[in-house]
């Protein structure tokens, strides 16, 4: 009788199913079609989508690309680290380096302009964490992830890292001035 | 080997000697791993209750690691080994396959679980329940895990094997009962969760002795979710299995149909592990069509199939209640259900938290881009707290209520206490959920320790709202680990204190089940069809609920900066 015995109807593979289960089982496919539909239709028509553009990289190969960005771009440097200010040249390519435990250089960008930002890391995962905005995107060694991103909004970011990288993860955060 | 058997006087249940010894093991193994992961619990959510910020920033980091390794590991997993021993022998009514052999996996999960708690105390291994490459832990860390899925693996041939010595006995007739059928997905799941887990720990174990050089850090962490999120569908297939044991016990309930509800077995099986892709949707590694179709194609057959389960077990529970004469309105059959009874009242806290908390919060979180907004913020785990801990673990307490008179022989003291138990940790678990996601939802981290950014060369100033939700997280929280301490001390309290009680008749012979009578068999020919109104409205409930929520976080993606 009961789901702890054997079925008591032995073919029970030949039982109808009810109406109402029918009716559930129907519901509950077609919201799972369009869910996937709406995944697709954001690929279309939204505006919001993670890149697919990503290379495989050294770590020392990603820095010296970063570092040559670093050098032809820098307006000014910020805080007692002497932190490089860096301008991203608008629809142009900017770099930003996660490695233990800081987010490097500070970028800014102008609101509406789309700029192809270049993420990796050189040690550890990282996670790209951008508030109060919370757009969060892992950061992987070895991979390049190129993530086009357009600002809507002026002000001053944080990134946070919200992927645990060891004892100064809570430190590691950086910024993102958008003008 | 000879052994007997023993016919529980209370339930009718049959037991043999040594399944019900490595039972009870079993069950007590995982219940002194969820008092140390309790413990664990308790100092994370005092550290991360920004008011009191308990434990400094190493040994936060290495109580994490602790807690998330003894609770989605160690308790559940022994839980779960008396889980299938139960529903293979016990139901089955047949002895268990090679003893020796499920003893052997016994002893290789406590020592394992010891050697990577070892591990991870000595500090040298803080590097989460995920350990991500290339973040590296002590060679012993990944060995004592290694040692804990062979010993799951062999008490899951021990219960495949089972199966078989009841097929051969003939001890029943005809198909496997439901609750067995789901344990047998379960189990299967199982098998494949512990060779994806072979397949990454393995490797790096020897890379951490240093035999090999390098482990890509990407791929390493989609063979790793083959292991961590499948092993999360073990406990969806095995907590759904002790949902219709409930129901089957305490109201005979019985499916409302046998094939819908093992199709959503199946269902289980065939796509579960392949939406353990959700993991991977704000990486870099992966193409957006191999997302979408992982998480979306193969994910929501798994959706369906738990939208189902959540159907005909409040069916099932609503129709046998209905036969009983509580037919007067939609919802006498729940009104007068036994809420006073902790099996019940914990199964069905279970059964509403994880479909209208969990899973539909999962469902969010797995979509591709919607993901971008909540990817490794504090929402992940109030999300999993919603499914593996009132779900899965809300079951599986409830159920022992259940198992401390019947397979400890023991009477429960303090019976007021144990039916106030379920209500206090799960309703302060299902808000200790709701306020993790709502800090998520405000973009805080999970696996961080300071929300104040101490030494850190800039400021950010989370929203005051955030400190609000970690605050609430921080009370609900300490009032969850009381609800869990609460537990331990009944269930640990009963089976040392509780009135001994008669254990039955033994005998040298297992009692087969007895085959239907044709006349059981017709009336089963769907004469005896009730309507479940009161079920219908439930589960209208939850996806309305879904529905609105799916799309609300459509709306807050559309705000953020443009992305492509």
């Amino acid at each position: 009788m009961s789901a702890i015995l054997p079925p008591s109807d032995r073919l029970w593979w030949k039982q109808p199913i009810d109406k109402v289960e029918w009716a559930w089982i129907g519901i509950a496919f077609v919201w799972g079609m369009i869910m996937f539909g709406m995944m697709i239709y954001w690929h279309i028509y939204g505006k919001q989508n993670l890149s697919n553009e990503a290379y495989k990289i050294t770590p020392e190969l990603f820095a010296a690309k970063a570092e040559k960005f670093i050098d032809e771009n820098t307006i000014r440097t910020e805080t007692d680290q002497h932190i490089p200010v860096v301008r991203v040249p608008p629809g142009g390519d900017g770099y930003l380096i996660a490695r233990l435990w800081a987010w490097y250089p500070i970028l800014e960008l102008e609101e509406g302009q789309t700029y192809k930002i270049h993420l990796s890391s050189m040690d550890y995962n990282h996670g790209f964490s951008l508030q109060p905005v919370n757009i969060n995107i892992q950061v992987i060694p070895g991979y390049e992830h190129v993530v086009k991103m357009t600002p809507t909004k002026k002000g001053t970011y944080a990134i946070v890292c919200n992927e645990y990288c060891g004892i100064g993860h809570s430190w590691m955060l950086g910024r993102i001035y958008v003008k | 080997m000879a052994t007997t058997y023993r016919t529980c006087p209370i339930s009718g249940m049959q037991f043999e000697d040594q399944a019900e010894k490595l039972m009870r093991w079993n069950a007590v193994a995982g219940v002194l791993w969820l008092l140390v992961g309790g413990v664990t619990a308790l100092l994370v959510i005092l550290t991360r209750w920004p008011a009191i910020k308990l434990l400094p920033a190493d040994q936060f980091y290495l109580i994490l690691t602790a807690h998330g390794i003894d609770m989605l590991i160690l308790w559940i997993l022994f839980f779960e080994m008396a889980v299938l021993y139960f529903a293979s022998s016990v139901l089955l009514r047949c002895r268990i396959a090679t003893p020796k052999i499920a003893w052997l996996g016994f002893w290789l999960m406590v020592v394992g679980g010891i050697i990577t708690n070892v591990a991870v105390f000595q500090g040298e291994s803080s590097v989460m329940f995920t350990s991500y490459v290339p973040m590296q832990a002590q060679p012993h860390f990944y060995l004592g895990i290694i040692l804990v899925a062979v010993g799951a693996l062999l008490g899951t041939c021990v219960f495949f094997g089972t199966l078989v010595v009841a097929k051969k006995d003939k001890t029943y007739q005809g198909s496997l009962p439901l609750v067995t059928f789901g344990a047998l997905t379960a189990a299967i799941i199982a098998t494949f969760t512990i060779l994806s887990g072979a397949g990454i720990l393995i490797p790096t174990f020897f890379w951490s002795m240093g035999w090999i050089k390098e482990i890509d850090a990407q791929l390493y962490r989609m063979v790793w979710w083959g292991l961590g999120h499948s092993s999360q569908q073990i406990n969806v297939a095995a907590h759904v299995s002790v949902w219709y044991l409930t129901a089957a016990v305490l109201f005979n309930a019985k499916p409302l149909s046998e094939k819908v509800s093992r199709f959503a077995f199946l269902l289980y099986i065939l796509f579960l592990q392949l939406a353990s892709a959700h993991h991977l949707l704000s990486d870099p590694g992966m193409s957006a069509e191999w997302k979408v179709l992982n998480t979306s194609y193969f994910m929501y057959f798994a959706v369906m199939a738990s939208m189902i389960h959540g159907f005909t077990v409040p069916g099932a529970i609503e129709a046998a209640q209905r036969r009983r004469g509580f037919t007067n309105g939609i919802f006498e059959w729940l009104r007068k259900a036994p809420w006073g009874n902790p099996v019940f009242s914990g199964m069905f806290i279970s059964l509403v938290s994880f479909g209208f908390l969990g899973g539909i919060s999962g469902v969010v979180l797995g979509t591709e881009q919607i993901n971008m907004l909540m990817h490794n913020t504090f929402y992940v785990p109030g999300h999993f707290h919603t499914t593996v801990v009132s779900g899965t673990t809300l079951a599986f307490m409830s159920i022992t209520f259940l198992l401390v008179p019947v397979l400890f022989r023991r009477e429960l003291i303090l019976p007021k206490l144990c039916q106030i138990q379920p209500y206090l940790y799960g309703i302060s678990m299902g808000i200790l959920g709701l306020v993790m996601m709502g800090a998520g939802t405000l973009g805080v981290s999970r696996r961080h320790w300071d929300m104040a950014f101490s030494g850190a060369p800039f400021q950010y100033e989370w929203p005051g709202a955030a400190y609000l939700m970690m605050g609430l997280t921080g009370i609900f929280g300490v009032i969850a680990v009381i609800g869990g301490g609460l537990w331990i001390l009944l269930i640990v309290g009963s089976l040392l204190f509780g009135k001994k009680l008669d254990g039955g008749k033994v005998s040298d012979k297992p009692t087969p089940i007895p085959a239907n009578t044709q006349a059981a068999s017709a009336v089963a020919h769907g004469s005896d069809h009730v309507p479940v109104p009161g079920t219908v409205i439930l589960a209208l409930l939850l996806f309305v609920s879904f529905v609105l929520y799916y799309f609300v976080n459509w709306k807050y993606l559309s705000e953020v900066w443009l992305l492509s």
